[in-house]
Formats: structure tokens, sequence, C-alpha cells
């Protein structure tokens, strides 16, 4: 799992089949600090998080294992909401959107 | 995964087998500012996606979770078609003003 923080939200109203009930949300992915960490990318969300939330999210085929239809084309599902990251360096739960 | 424009088409008649009647469409990657990388994927179209249309893609082995891709020797599948999005609140794009 990486930790992202959501930095917008993408609608969209044809989607493949089994896609019906997921919101997608842009994500950008996060370094140890909390600092934006190569490019942000777009992920199913399974948790119900808010622009500005960090969170941690998994790529690959275990992502659609997160949303309630498993056999969907999804790369990368967000899966946690994050409260407190213990790291040497400052990290804010919120804050401003990352490349907003 | 990416959004991204399909920018074109993808005719090809000698391919796995398994590939017959699949759509390919090269799509050209975005990022979340909706600024055109130098990126392009082909990819597999499960939703009807057109010519100009922004896109969603799966990529890797998700892209065979579909009834069209299952099984099929593709990482890379269009799954969704984009109508808008915003970063931090503000629309960034909108398929309604093209």
């Amino acid at each position: 799992m990486i930790l992202a923080r959501v930095i917008g939200r993408v609608v969209s109203v044809r989607r493949s089949e089994g896609l019906d009930e997921a919101t997608f949300q842009w994500i950008q992915p996060l370094d140890e600090a909390g600092e934006p960490a190569g490019r942000a990318l777009v992920a199913a969300d399974a948790v119900g998080a808010g622009i500005g939330d960090v969170v941690f999210f998994v790529d690959g085929r275990e992502a659609s294992m997160a949303l309630p239809e498993r056999f969907v084309p999804i790369d990368a599902s967000i899966v946690g909401h994050v409260e407190e990251v213990g790291s040497p360096a400052p990290f804010p739960r919120h804050g401003p959107v990352a490349g907003a | 995964m990416l959004l991204g424009r399909v920018v074109g088409t993808v005719v090809s008649t000698q391919k796995d087998p398994s590939m017959t009647g699949l759509k390919l469409l090269v799509v050209q990657i975005h990022d979340h500012r909706a600024k055109a990388l130098e990126a392009y994927a082909v990819a597999v179209d499960a939703v009807g996606a057109g010519l100009g249309e922004m896109v969603l893609f799966a990529a890797g082995s998700s892209a065979r979770q579909t009834k069209a891709t299952e099984g099929k020797p593709t990482d890379a599948t269009i799954m969704a078609i984009v109508d808008s999005w915003d970063v931090g609140g503000e629309i960034v794009w909108n398929k309604e003003e093209e």
C-alpha cells in the first residue's frame, strides 16, 4: 500500500460492467514526510474519502478486492483513511491539496 | 487508473487469435491538470469509447477483469468514459466545454 492525498474527483457516467457504484478520485502519492512523490493517478474509493484527506491505496489486481464487485477492471483503490503517521518529519493529516 | 484522451485506433488483422473482436485504441495520457503527456498506451475498449473522448484505463492484470478481456493477453483496458473532473474543488476539465 502507498500513502496518498485525495486531490480531486472524477465524474464518469459510462463505466464498465460492475462499476456502477464506484467513485473515482484523483490521488497524489506521498513520501514519508507527506510531500508529493510521483504523478497523480485515479483510484476507486472504497472508504468514502474526501478531498484533502490522507489515505492509503493498493494498486495492481488486489485493488478490485476492496470493492463490492471483485471482478472489475480496477488497478488502484483507496482502502484506508490515515489518522496518523509515525514519522520523524511533520505529516499533516489535512492540508492544502498538493499540486492544486 | 490513468486518464487519457483517445487519439487513434489500431487496426490489426494478424494478432493473437483470442484477441479477435477486441477494439484497440491509442490513448494519450493526461495529468490531473489536463496536460497532455508524451506517453501513450494501446488499450482494449470495454465501454464503447470514441475518438477524442477522455477515458480511464486500468493497467496490468486488472485489465483482464472484464467479460471481454478475461483470459486474454491484454494489460490495458478502458473501463470508464470521463465526463468531468475537479482538483481542489475547481473544475479542471468538462466534456460539455470542449
